[in-house]
């Protein structure tokens, strides 16, 4: 079913479309550990494209090189058809690339609505002479992006908090004020980096809603780390699957299941 | 009961981002400005500003400038001092180059090259954080002491190595030297403030208020969501800056009239402006104000109570608010670190229910 050129259907009729970002030979190492080894993959317009693996295998490290945060030693990272030379985590968020953290990382000390703004950055165009002033420019610019923030705000049923602090708020909501920072950027890829971990099962049916729906309503592209094998399988279009810093499957979430390797590195197999 | 958002509401986004989004805060706003620019000019006299007005009102400058950098950026500096400094020797280098020039001119353009400075000496910050960053500035503070210690021209090659505010006027009137009437004084450093508060006030709650903020909480998610920390840092070193070298122009000019570098602005002020920006509040415009009142009336009521109305030594009474305050700071820190604009937060969240609390 997958068609190299021009993406594929999925199984529920969704049209994938053409490569947005590509991997190509990437190798990272911290002094003599190697923690991921020549993997390559792509991820395609449209998709819910998870990586997954046992504890240690990478995924997180390889999330980091996506965004910008750690620099490969070898391998290239392609972005819309060209490879994208060395930039800092800003500017690669500047091109359009938004993640969530597995340990929450939103700004304790300011309230929802201040996070979600700041991830609106990117459409700040005033001075700060213009904002030291406030009335004319800047705060058209601020009306104008809260409209933009309120409708994310809105989608993601966190209305009811949005002048609460941050640090008040129970871990479920943190989580999703922290997708809703990221989904204010409007990323063309949006990265999550375990949205599910810690939840309960309310909270990750909630959870996977607000992504199957970010997906379908903004056609944005996804790629998500999860150790929630249900809820991979169920959300992904295609997977990645990592061991030790390799890459040992790569497919749709059935082609991985009933791949030996994979239920190797998952279950154990015995030396003998 | 007398503090209630109830039935105030917003129908715009506009109206919702507001300085004082709620009705009552609003009015308190006006009134204490009329008061301020309408009554306190012509009630004024010498020892109320000299005493209490013109410090609180330099020094609740500082403080914002501080704020600004540890408070919102949460950049550590011990180096107000030093640029407060920079800022009176700027302030003087002008007044004497060109003495035809308003004053007002003088002490903005003061701010403007103390910023140039403290942006210099913020270029560290991209490096070090935190105790290893208020290490740098101490350095920087002493650098900048010695410097005007040191170099002839800052204080025009006069024997006593002080700098003496000449005489200088705003259309006409007095408002530096010993001819300066208070409430002309008053009226200029009033100016400043409300200019700088609420300068600082548009700057916290828009988008380099929230990029400062986002470096302070954490910058390396910041980092990842698109702040330029570069750009975040250095902004905050130069607005933090330019409010301080402002305090410090005043300072000079208007309040001292003659200064000493080493013993006006030497560590101690660094302290005592970090000091306000802690009791105040971390990270609250409000906070600096209420800090800057707090630790210029301390000294003033310990007097009165201590030297004129129980008769202590004045030695003691001097002894006795160094104990008072290192015993508060000490206070603040651990029970309310964000300090009294946090007390008066939560004053304001009891009274919205009282007297039924439930």
């Amino acid at each position: 079913m997958l068609d190299a050129a021009d993406g594929y259907v999925t199984e529920d009729g969704r049209q994938i479309g053409g490569v947005v970002m590509e991997m190509k030979n990437i190798t990272l190492r911290f002094g003599g550990v190697v923690a991921i080894k020549d993997i390559s993959f792509d991820i395609r317009e449209g998709e819910i494209r998870a990586i997954i693996g046992p504890n240690g295998a990478g995924k997180s490290s390889m999330l980091n090189v996506i965004s910008g945060f750690y620099v490969p030693q070898e391998g290239e990272v392609w972005f819309h058809g060209a490879p994208r030379p060395q930039m800092r985590p800003y500017e690669v968020a500047r091109q359009g690339i938004a993640r969530t953290f597995q340990n929450i990382a939103l700004f304790e000390g300011m309230s929802v609505l201040d996070n979600v703004m700041t991830g609106r950055l990117n459409y700040m165009k005033t001075n700060i002479f213009q904002q030291a002033l406030w009335k004319g420019k800047a705060e058209a610019e601020e009306t104008e992006n809260r409209e933009a923030v309120e409708k994310i705000i809105d989608f993601l049923e966190i209305q009811h908090i949005r002048k609460t602090p941050v640090s008040r708020l129970p871990y479920g909501l943190k989580k999703r004020v922290e997708l809703a920072r990221a989904l204010a950027a409007e990323p063309k890829l949006l990265l999550l980096d375990e949205p599910m971990a810690g939840m309960n099962v309310e909270e990750k049916e909630d959870m996977s809603r607000f992504v199957l729906d970010v997906n379908d309503e903004f056609g944005t592209t996804i790629a998500l780390i999860e150790h929630d094998m249900g809820v991979v399988m169920d959300l992904s279009d295609r997977v990645v699957v990592m061991d030790y810093g390799r890459k040992i499957g790569d497919g749709t979430p059935d082609e991985v299941r009933n791949n030996q390797e994979v239920i190797d590195a998952y279950l154990g197999v015995s030396h003998d | 009961m007398f503090y209630r958002e109830a039935g105030d509401f917003k129908t715009s986004y506009t109206d919702d981002s507001q300085t004082f989004p709620i009705k009552f805060d609003r009015y308190r706003y006006y009134v204490v400005l009329a008061v301020a620019f309408g009554i306190i000019p012509f009630i004024i006299n010498d020892y109320w500003a000299n005493a209490l007005l013109l410090p609180f009102l330099i020094y609740a400058i500082a403080a914002i400038g501080l704020n600004i950098l540890v408070g919102y950026c949460g950049q550590v500096s011990l180096g107000t001092g030093g640029f407060m400094a920079v800022g009176a020797y700027a302030c003087y280098k002008l007044m004497t180059a060109f003495p035809d020039v308003s004053m007002f001119i003088h002490v903005l353009l003061a701010g403007g090259i103390t910023a140039v400075v403290g942006v210099l000496f913020g270029l560290p910050s991209l490096r070090i954080k935190g105790f290893y960053l208020a290490v740098a500035t101490l350095a920087a503070q002493f650098f900048l002491v010695w410097l005007f210690n040191r170099v002839p021209w800052f204080y025009n090659y006069s024997a006593s190595g002080q700098i003496n505010a000449p005489e200088r006027d705003v259309f006409g009137i007095i408002i530096t030297g010993p001819n300066a009437p208070a409430w002309a004084t008053y009226l200029f450093c009033l100016i400043f403030l409300a200019l700088c508060a609420v300068l600082a006030r548009n700057l916290t709650r828009g988008t380099t208020g929230r990029t400062w903020m986002a470096i302070r909480d954490m910058d390396i998610a910041a980092e990842i969501i698109g702040v330029n920390p570069l750009k975040a840092k250095l902004t905050a070193f130069a607005v933090s800056s330019f409010f301080v070298g402002i305090a410090g122009a005043l300072f000079f000019a208007v309040y001292l009239g003659a200064v000493e570098v080493g013993e006006v602005f030497g560590i101690q002020k660094s302290f005592l402006v970090l000091f306000m920006v802690i009791i105040g509040g971390l990270g609250s415009i409000f906070g600096s104000f209420a800090g800057a009142a707090f630790l210029v009336l301390l000294p003033v009521v310990l007097k009165v109570v201590g030297v004129d109305v129980l008769g202590w030594p004045t030695d003691i009474v001097a002894h006795l608010q160094l104990v008072i305050v290192g015993a508060l700071i000490v206070m603040f820190l651990i029970l309310e670190p964000h300090g009294l604009a946090q007390l008066w937060r939560v004053a304001k969240e009891k009274l919205r229910l009282w007297p039924f609390p439930h």
